[in-house]
């Protein structure tokens, strides 16, 4: 899987592939409205339910009893689960869940498993550490299989390979999968892949799987896929593995009904995902393991600020609603997580490598009104900013820039003198602005200067 | 009812005909307006790009210059937001209270407060109107898509009551226009990008005027308009409600 593209040893940043992105500005049309047009279909599905706004907020208030009762709600799980027959670990980091996976594939002797959709084992790039144990992992998901014959990480949560066009699928397909050339038919495409798929399945002694509901009351997970994929690949193994963080836990099973009916609405627009699959205990002779990983939750837990992102559900709202996201495409959050809720989450875990993410929105607020659980993205995005300036992960030269801002603004006198010369300059040498190194100036005219501010003009018609 | 006039700096420096305009129009509802002479700016430059800490001589101003007003109007929900959530001073807790919770943007001043029925304006025109998002969702000056509630919008409230305007409808209705202060040019493809798509949004409906509540999202439009050299123009919601029969 190939991680974002970068420039020697340097990775580039979000303006940078995103401006990279842009330069091909049909194909940006194209997303953009593709994405747009699931933000509708969700509006329309949101709007059948005269509750959704209190289905949210109890949505949210259940994820907020889940993240002050965490602790309890986990042991609960895992009593109830190992009493199911399931067994439980516990992963502190990214690292100790793929050893857990690892040694569990390796007790069996297997070199190849089928996985469905899990975020969880993209943050924590469990299918490169396995390659390089030797074991191919086979993602079911079509979205993700697609993406994976391509050598690229999904670049949505929901909708792995949403930047693809049906025509290059078709070229990849008949490189991979001998589908006739030049044929981009989304029925022939789908049948290739089915068929390709079907071996794997049957052949696969292991499935790996993400989990959208754990549910505390009664030690089960529930897993929502609009293709059968994780169904299939569970029922034809000996040994399921379930990847899960901590934060998916769900107190009782009758939360399901405002979690499962807010999921599918927000993420595509459907009522329902096609399957809600409750997986409660192996069956007789399969085993299976659920795996609780951390990964840093513990400690944004315990940020004020920051807590509240693990409330998130996984439903790609605010991708999709997101104006900078549909015309900067996925990649260019260079993380497993992308659009704003990944702004947010990839800062926590790693500052330096991520301090460009939370500055990749004009804040304008939509994903936070648009999101299931109410997470208070776009005032999170503003916090990531202060602390990851104060933390020293900025730029010197916009350093300097803000500081001088900051003493104009700081003092009437300079202010006034500097709005006289900026509109000075302006009109007399607009050279001085308008030139290829001022951003503003590329695409876009600098304003008019007027003859004199707001301030002068009421001197002279209002003060008495 | 005394009122403090809170003028954007850019508005000040750039666009004084859009101060004009909101000084003239509150006082032809014969507010008791003045404009506090040493105020600059309200510090969302600095904050915004992660500068909080270097912004506390603004806000010191804003304290000394916005103290001891009944309400401080401002033409711009980005500023107006931006005080009422973020300004602070060490030690002054009353008086910024006061102002956190005084001040207003000028379109939901003229309705809430002074609950404008009619308007005197004239303005023969097909006008599309921009939602400034800090206005709509931060001050919900209008309904946002995003929610399931009825609809409502004060500045357009304002806008259907002057005569012989023609307010077109959008294909989306309250999208960024992508301005987002530093984000302008440190994310230059996509904040141009965005612009260009709502400047397309409302130049095919017909738009002669794209008009909104801030100034900073018409001069981002305004620089793509007129690289494109276009016809459509903009306008402050201001500068429309204070138009007269020419």
């Amino acid at each position: 899987m190939s991680s974002a593209p970068t420039i020697g040893e340097k990775q580039l940043d979000h303006a940078e592939l995103a401006e990279r992105f842009n330069k091909d500005e049909g194909r940006v049309d194209w997303h953009d409205q593709t994405l747009w047009f699931i933000r509708n279909k969700r509006d329309k599905a949101a709007q059948s339910l005269p509750e959704w706004e209190e289905l949210r907020e109890a949505a949210s208030r259940i994820k907020s009893n889940v993240l002050n009762n965490l602790h309890d709600y986990l042991i609960d799980f895992e009593r109830n689960a190992e009493a199911n027959g399931i067994t439980v670990h516990w992963a502190r980091d990214a690292q100790e869940h793929n050893e857990i996976v690892h040694s569990i594939i390796q007790q069996e002797r297997i070199t190849q498993v089928v996985k469905s959709k899990s975020m969880l084992t993209e943050e924590c790039h469990m299918n490169d550490y396995l390659a390089k144990q030797g074991i191919e992992v086979i993602d079911t998901d079509l979205g993700e299989r697609i993406v994976q014959l391509a050598g690229e990480a999904p670049s949505h949560i929901v909708l792995p390979c949403i930047h693809w066009k049906k025509e290059e699928i078709g070229v990849l397909f008949n490189k991979h999968l001998g589908t006739p050339e030049g044929n981009c038919d989304p029925v022939l495409l789908t049948a290739a892949a089915r068929e390709n798929l079907r071996t794997h399945f049957m052949s696969s002694r292991l499935a790996i799987t993400g989990v959208n509901f754990a549910v505390a009351e009664t030690g089960e997970i529930v897993i929502c896929t609009n293709e059968g994929n994780a169904d299939l690949g569970v029922q034809l193994a000996d040994i399921h593995i379930a990847c899960m963080g901590i934060e998916k836990i769900i107190p009782q099973r009758k939360h399901l009904g405002i979690f499962l009916r807010l999921l599918a609405r927000s993420a595509t627009g459907q009522p329902l995902t096609t399957y809600s699959s409750h997986f409660q205990r192996p069956r007789p002779g399969q085993r299976m393991h659920v795996i609780l990983v951390d990964n840093g939750r513990s400690e944004r837990l315990g940020s004020k600020d920051f807590r509240n992102a693990l409330k998130c559900i996984r439903c790609g709202a605010c991708m999709n609603t997101c104006p900078v996201y549909r015309r900067s495409g996925g990649h260019s959050y260079h993380n497993a997580i992308a659009g704003p809720i990944g702004a947010i989450l990839a800062p926590a875990l790693d500052m330096k490598k991520n301090a460009d993410l939370p500055f990749a929105s004009t804040l304008c607020g939509s994903c936070t009104h648009v999101c299931p659980v109410k997470i208070d993205i776009h005032d999170q995005l503003y916090k990531w900013r202060q602390l990851l300036v104060q933390d020293g992960h900025v730029a010197t030269s916009k350093k300097a820039g803000i500081k001088g801002m900051s003493v104009v603004l700081s003092s009437p006198f300079l202010y006034k003198a500097a709005g006289k010369l900026g509109r000075w300059f302006m009109k007399n040498v607009p050279k001085l602005t308008n030139n290829k190194f001022n951003p503003w100036f590329k695409q876009r005219e600098m304003p008019e200067p007027p003859k004199g501010s707001f301030r002068h003009w009421y001197r002279e018609n209002r003060k008495k | 009812m005394k009122v403090a006039l809170f003028i954007p700096c850019y508005i000040d420096q750039f666009y004084p005909k859009v101060a004009i305009a909101t000084l003239e129009l509150l006082e032809k509802f014969g507010v008791d307006v003045s404009f506090p002479s040493r105020q600059t700016c309200c510090g969302q430059p600095m904050a915004n790009s992660g500068f909080e800490h270097l912004s506390h001589t603004t806000n010191q101003l804003l304290v000394e210059n916005f103290s001891g007003y009944d309400y401080i109007v401002c033409p711009s929900g980005s500023c107006t937001l931006h005080v009422k959530d973020h300004l602070h001073v060490n030690g002054e807790d009353q008086a910024v209270s006061h102002i956190r919770s005084t001040v207003m943007e000028l379109t939901e001043f003229l309705t809430d407060v002074i609950k404008v029925q009619s308007l005197p304006a004239v303005f023969p025109h097909k006008v599309g109107f921009h939602q400034s998002c800090h206005g709509q969702r931060g001050l919900k000056l209008s309904q946002m898509s995003e929610l399931v509630a009825a609809p409502y919008s004060k500045p357009e409230k304002l806008l259907q009551m002057v005569k012989d305007i023609q307010l077109i409808s959008l294909d989306r209705a309250d999208e960024c226009c992508g301005f987002g202060g530093t984000f302008c040019v440190a994310e230059e493809a996509v904040s141009v990008k965005m612009g260009k798509d709502r400047v397309a949004d409302h130049v095919s409906h017909g738009a002669e005027f794209i008009t909104a509540g801030d100034m900073s999202c018409l001069m981002h439009l305004e620089g793509i308009l007129k690289r494109q050299r276009s016809a459509t123009r903009v306008i402050h919601i201001a500068e429309i409600l204070n138009a007269s029969a020419q």
